[in-house]
């Protein structure tokens, strides 16, 4: 049977690793390739970058990023930010990514997914999502930071994207991101139960329980950064919490 | 004393997939490589590893536009080690069945097929592509023959313990019409599998070796020992 997946997430901009990250420790441990490295020993299933450069340059140093990471780490990489085109993803595959993340331009080119699945496979094709709750039980998608609310509502989005070619759902509770409250369960269970692909739930984690919860509601993995960044948990540790509450895990 | 000829694995090349992680790992074991799509450079290779992401039907009209249905056939035909990954694996087969019916490379007998309505022990439907991590194991000793040979002795399996975890991505499974073919199994749901193939020199696997952390490099470190030994003994021979 497969595992359930621990993702550590960088985020990164004009190639370092920015999120949830002291100044200090930062510049101790370096580049995202030596955070990719270090999870990797620790046990990381698979590693997200996500890309924030806004600049020509930062967009170049996206791809040097990618093929860094790439030489340092033999499990699988995902890396979305700014994947406009497809051969904005066939950029990233060719730098070393396995699969290719979507979000604010597939809100405005729904067609984005299937031009980027239909030639690179649904396997590489994830569709990230930011959801902002706005009523018990109703979310809706939200692009550009949470800055701008789309009124597309979470689950008819996710549902369309499968259809239209998405192989796996990255969905981050923009209420819970940053807040250490845990994963929105309601929200990764009805995403899990929308759609017949795996669901990676993202968004305020910050204890091993939340990171049980989360699977026990429906998710396949689970994703977080700071958790990781400031060394609360290694992903062995979580693995090892994992296991005793009889979750498949890779060890 | 240096051996007289330097020895690479031939990456082939046909347009389809990640090649980097391939020879990402290559290079992790010391293990020359070259990304090639020529045939001089294939044949003359000490090992040829096949990857591939995607469909079968592109791949198998890339390796035909290519000129390399016959090369690869040739590498199987000979001792070299070659060495199949995932849509790898399953072009060596006779078919597949992926959106209509394609011929394959029609090195294994048997046929590529779509898994098969998997399901959980609670019945819940299980998804399609199988993406993540799975163990592979050694196959059940078929007829009780007294089979005490470890069929992972001498392969590129050996190191490694059973159960492993690897990195598996693919919706087509192959159904090798010998079971002497088969070198691993594994369980998606109530589906059993073949994940690992063995006839001759020729080896293949359905998940990513160059993804599965150490147990897939560990792969990757037989196939560079076991090209050193050779060359070493053809060099003293």
């Amino acid at each position: 049977m497969l595992t359930h997946r621990i993702i550590p997430c960088l985020d990164v901009r004009d190639g370092l690793v920015v999120k949830g990250v002291r100044f200090q420790e930062l510049r101790e441990m370096g580049s995202p390739a030596e955070f990719a490295w270090a999870y990797e020993q620790q046990g990381a299933d698979e590693l997200v970058l996500l890309d924030v450069s806004a600049t020509p340059e930062g967009r170049k140093t996206k791809l040097d990023t990618v093929r860094r990471v790439r030489e340092r780490i033999s499990i699988p990489l995902t890396v979305g930010g700014g994947v406009g085109d497809w051969t904005d993803a066939r950029a990233l595959l060719e730098a070393g990514a396995d699969k290719v993340a979507v979000n604010t331009a597939a809100v405005a080119k729904p067609e984005l997914i299937a031009e980027i699945s239909s030639r690179f496979g649904v396997q590489c094709t994830v569709l990230a999502v930011d959801a902002k709750q706005t009523a018990p039980g109703q979310w809706q998608v939200v692009v550009r930071s949470g800055a701008t609310d789309t009124g597309i509502d979470v689950l008819d989005w996710v549902r369309d994207a499968c259809r239209n070619g998405a192989g796996e759902i990255l969905l981050t509770s923009w209420d819970r991101d940053g807040t250490r409250s845990g994963y929105d369960l309601a929200l990764v269970s009805a995403v899990a139960r929308a759609v017949g692909v795996p669901v990676i739930a993202s968004g305020g984690a910050d204890t091993p329980q939340q990171l049980l919860d989360a699977l026990q509601a429906g998710a396949d993995a689970v994703l977080a950064a700071s958790i990781f960044h400031e060394g609360n948990y290694t992903v062995a540790e979580l693995k090892k919490f994992l296991a005793a509450h009889l979750v498949e895990v890779r060890r | 004393m240096k051996p007289p000829v330097e020895t690479y694995a031939a990456i082939v090349d046909y347009g389809l997939g990640n090649l980097r992680s391939v020879q990402n790992a290559c290079v992790a074991v010391g293990l020359a490589s070259r990304i090639t799509s020529d045939r001089r450079e294939i044949l003359d290779a000490a090992a040829v590893i096949l990857p591939g992401v995607g469909a079968f039907g592109d791949a198998m009209q890339a390796l035909a536009r290519l000129d390399l249905v016959a090369v690869l056939q040739d590498v199987a035909d000979g001792e070299r080690p070659f060495v199949g990954v995932c849509l790898g694996l399953q072009l060596l087969m006779s078919e597949s069945e992926e959106f209509g019916s394609h011929r394959g490379l029609d090195i294994i007998p048997g046929r590529v097929v779509r898994f098969d309505d998997p399901h959980d022990e609670s019945g819940a439907r299980l998804k399609i592509p199988q993406v993540g991590w799975n163990r592979i194991h050694r196959p059940a000793a078929g007829d009780a023959s007294a089979k005490t040979i470890d069929p992972w002795s001498n392969t590129l399996l050996a190191d490694l313990p059973d159960g492993g975890h690897m990195y598996f991505v693919h919706s087509y499974v192959a159904r090798p019409a010998n079971p002497d073919d088969v070198l691993s199994i594994s369980n998606y749901g109530n589906i059993q599998f073949c994940s690992g193939l063995r006839r001759g020199n020729i080896t293949a696997f359905q998940f990513h070796p160059e993804r599965s952390g150490r147990n897939g490099l560990t792969i990757y470190r037989a196939l560079a020992q076991r090209l050193t030994r050779e060359r070493r003994e053809g060099f003293d021979g």
